[in-house]
């Protein structure tokens, strides 16, 4: 009962946008997409929805292929954002949600409360030219999750949003996922991926580099971040073996260190050596993760 | 179904009630009311002063001959008899007391006319005078001859000219027209291609523009991630088709009002110029069948390669090709109005782009087998179901094409993203 893709693989021409791809994305979920543009998530997007055909490989919902006697069970937010410019909000809307199948009352209901929870209910006949872009966002965010889909693809849903609406956004995401909703969501940012998903997959160059649950990726990483700061010269760390990297920041000096018993060999030789303030042992963050991994795919 | 339904609606709704949509409307409605009052609208510009002629001559009986002749024929002009010299005359022309002066100089060495008048004065004039004067001349000339009335009367009479078509080798009996029913299908072929030409420019544009504006502003992704592509695309030129029908009937519909009104006036010729006297079924028939089927064949294409552009500044210039072929099409079929016999006219009838037209004329105005018009109706068919099919392809994969485009590469492209390598 799950988003299934196996081994899929997309080529324009010449150009492969996406090479064997193979993924489960769990029900009741949230999934993040990771990648640098050009990673080949849009295109990802595209095959999921069957928009486009993959040159080989299948992609199943809960067993079957994606058509468009599903649609109204899936919920799209592309990243090439767009409304109608000339409509009013609540007519854009009603006529999107028809196309998904919901009703002319029942959406005017819905979107009422959309529209209260993001904190604009005044723009409900206001056309979408009159609107800023950030509010655009959050009638084609509504646009996408109006008719209560069960699958809810968000392709780089928070972008050009400012921080307040970032945050209402992601609570809608969460409170949509609470209620059972499995939604797939891109993006470049990895502290919003941190923050939203369980399960996580990123993407180089049309290539998976890493999938999995997010706890899992972040312990079979294994190195960690050491954070020192003292008052006095801590660079000598650099040279203590398992150690990988070093980076300062005026007094503290940030170390990625191999593995949790580094730290110790580290404390044992900072003491007797002055007066240390800080001695701070990290999980990796995601974005550490992507860049070494993303560098490790470049080799 | 469902959806079809929605998007037909929508279109249907968008189009119709939107501001370009009611202004050709409302512009059109008013020229054919103009066009159709235009004897009054000239007649009210022109007949508020009778127009006076100044007649220098000293032959008095053909002053009145021409007096007699001319106020017989004309309201609004009259000639009087100046005394005075040609120069006088003209000193008052100046002065606007006459519009013109006409000097006739009729004896037996001579007969000669010349006709001063001022430049904004109706350049017509001058020809009407001159027909009459010559036919003066004619009249004194044979009296003098010694030729009685009557028989000059004779030999003015109007011949009696009638066109009768006889069948050829290849056509049964049944089949030859008469001049009534030619004239009615001239006038029905008349109205059809304008109407088609019209239609396929408007409505054609309409399509690709709403297409290109859906992928302007970027709506597209999501509307074909919520329905088919291909069943949007059938929606939109079946509602358009739909806009364009009801912007036709009102415009029909002003016409044949403002002509039935008119009938007894000056209109009343024109109308039996058309031959809309006697209306021939079939041709209606076929007028109907042969607008309808040039009517998808070019909104398909329009449909398609209105998927191709991202940006509606360049649907325009993608749009260049299928006007030039309409236009192609509407030489072919006008020069055919005086030929329909031509090669070139049968050939055409039976090339997809132009065959709404050419075979429409023939069928109206020729008696053709009915199975030339079959097939002609099933290649056009025929190629309405192939370029749909290739039409939905392209519009799948050009929808989602952004970037530079219009030439045939995006073609390519298109076709290309839409299939699975």
């Amino acid at each position: 009962m799950t988003l299934k893709l196996e081994h899929v693989t997309k080529k324009f021409g010449n150009f492969t946008a996406v090479n064997d791809l193979s993924l489960e994305i769990p029900e009741h979920a949230i999934f993040g997409f990771l990648g640098a543009n050009g990673a080949g998530k849009t295109t990802s997007f595209r095959m999921i929805l069957n928009l486009i055909d993959p040159t080989s490989g299948t992609i199943t919902w809960k067993g079957k292929p994606i058509d468009y006697s599903r649609t109204d069970e899936i919920g799209y937010l592309p990243e090439e954002r767009g409304l109608y410019p000339k409509l009013k909000v609540q007519e854009q809307i009603i006529y999107l949600a028809k196309l998904r199948g919901m009703s002319k009352q029942d959406t005017q209901r819905a979107l009422k409360e959309w529209l209260d929870r993001f904190q604009v209910p005044q723009y409900l006949d206001k056309k979408i030219e009159e609107l800023s872009k950030g509010n655009q966002q959050k009638i084609q965010f509504i646009a996408s999750v109006i008719h209560n889909p069960k699958l809810l693809i968000l392709d780089e849903p928070f972008s050009g949003l400012d921080p307040v609406n970032v945050e209402l956004m992601k609570d809608a995401v969460k409170d949509l996922a609470k209620e059972g909703t499995s939604i797939v969501f891109s993006s470049h940012r990895m502290d919003h991926v941190e923050e939203l998903c369980e399960h996580l997959c990123m993407m180089q160059h049309g290539k998976p580099i890493l999938h999995g649950n997010l706890r899992e990726i972040k312990r079979s990483f294994g190195k960690k971040n050491l954070k020192v700061q003292a008052d006095f010269d801590v660079s000598f760390i650099e040279k203590i073996p398992g150690v990988v990297g070093a980076k300062y920041y005026s007094d503290t000096g940030l170390y990625q260190i191999e593995n949790e018993d580094v730290s110790q060999r580290i404390l044992e030789e900072l003491q007797g050596k002055g007066f240390v303030r800080k001695f701070e042992l990290d999980e990796p963050s995601l974005n550490d993760i992507f860049i070494e991994k993303a560098g490790e795919s470049y080799e | 179904m469902n959806k079809f339904g929605t998007v037909f609606g929508h279109t249907f709704k968008t189009k119709i009630m939107s501001k370009s949509f009611i202004w050709t409307t409302i512009i059109f409605v008013a020229f054919i009311i103009l066009f159709g009052n235009i004897q009054s609208i000239i007649s009210l510009f022109d007949s508020e002063e009778t127009r006076t002629i100044a007649v220098v001559t000293e032959d008095t009986e053909v002053f009145e001959q021409l007096e007699a002749s001319i106020s017989e024929k004309n309201d609004d002009l009259e000639v009087v008899l100046y005394q005075g010299s040609v120069t006088d005359a003209q000193n008052e022309v100046k002065e606007d007391k006459y519009n013109g002066v006409l000097e006739v100089t009729m004896n037996e060495q001579e007969q000669k006319a010349v006709f001063y008048t001022t430049l904004n004065a109706n350049q017509t004039l001058g020809l009407q005078l001159r027909g009459e004067l010559e036919q003066i001349k004619t009249e004194i000339a044979t009296v003098q001859a010694g030729i009685e009335s009557h028989v000059i009367d004779s030999i003015f009479a109007p011949l009696d000219f009638q066109n009768e078509y006889i069948q050829s080798s290849d056509q049964s009996a049944s089949s030859v027209k008469t001049e009534s029913e030619l004239n009615s299908a001239r006038g029905l072929v008349y109205i059809i291609l304008f109407l088609l030409y019209f239609a396929v420019i408007t409505y054609g544009n309409m399509i690709a523009m709403d297409i290109a504006n859906e992928k302007t502003s970027r709506v597209m992704e999501i509307l074909i991630s919520s329905s088919s592509p291909v069943s949007q695309m059938f929606a939109k030129i079946l509602s358009i088709g739909l806009v364009g029908l009801v912007q036709i009937s009102i415009f029909l519909m002003t016409a044949f009002i403002i002509f039935t009104q008119k009938k007894d006036e000056m209109i009343g010729s024109i109308m039996e110029e058309f031959g809309f006297t006697n209306f021939d079924f079939n041709v209606v028939i076929y007028a109907i069948i042969f607008f309808l089927l040039g009517y998808f064949l070019y909104a398909t294409l329009s449909a398609m390669l209105g998927s191709l552009v991202s940006r509606t500044e360049d649907v325009q210039q993608l749009m260049m090709p299928v006007t030039l072929l309409i236009i192609v099409a509407f030489f072919i079929a006008m020069y055919g109005l005086g030929m329909p016999n031509s090669k070139l006219v049968v050939i055409a009838s039976y090339i997809p782009f132009f065959s709404p037209l050419a075979m429409f004329l023939r069928a109206g105005l020729l008696s053709i087998p009915m199975w030339e018009i079959a097939l002609s109706i099933g290649i056009l068919v025929a190629s309405i179901a192939i370029l749909a099919w290739i039409g939905a392809r392209v519009y799948r994969g050009g929808v989602l094409m952004y970037g530079p485009s219009s030439s045939l590469k995006d073609f390519k492209r298109a076709i290309q993203l839409s299939k699975k390598e």
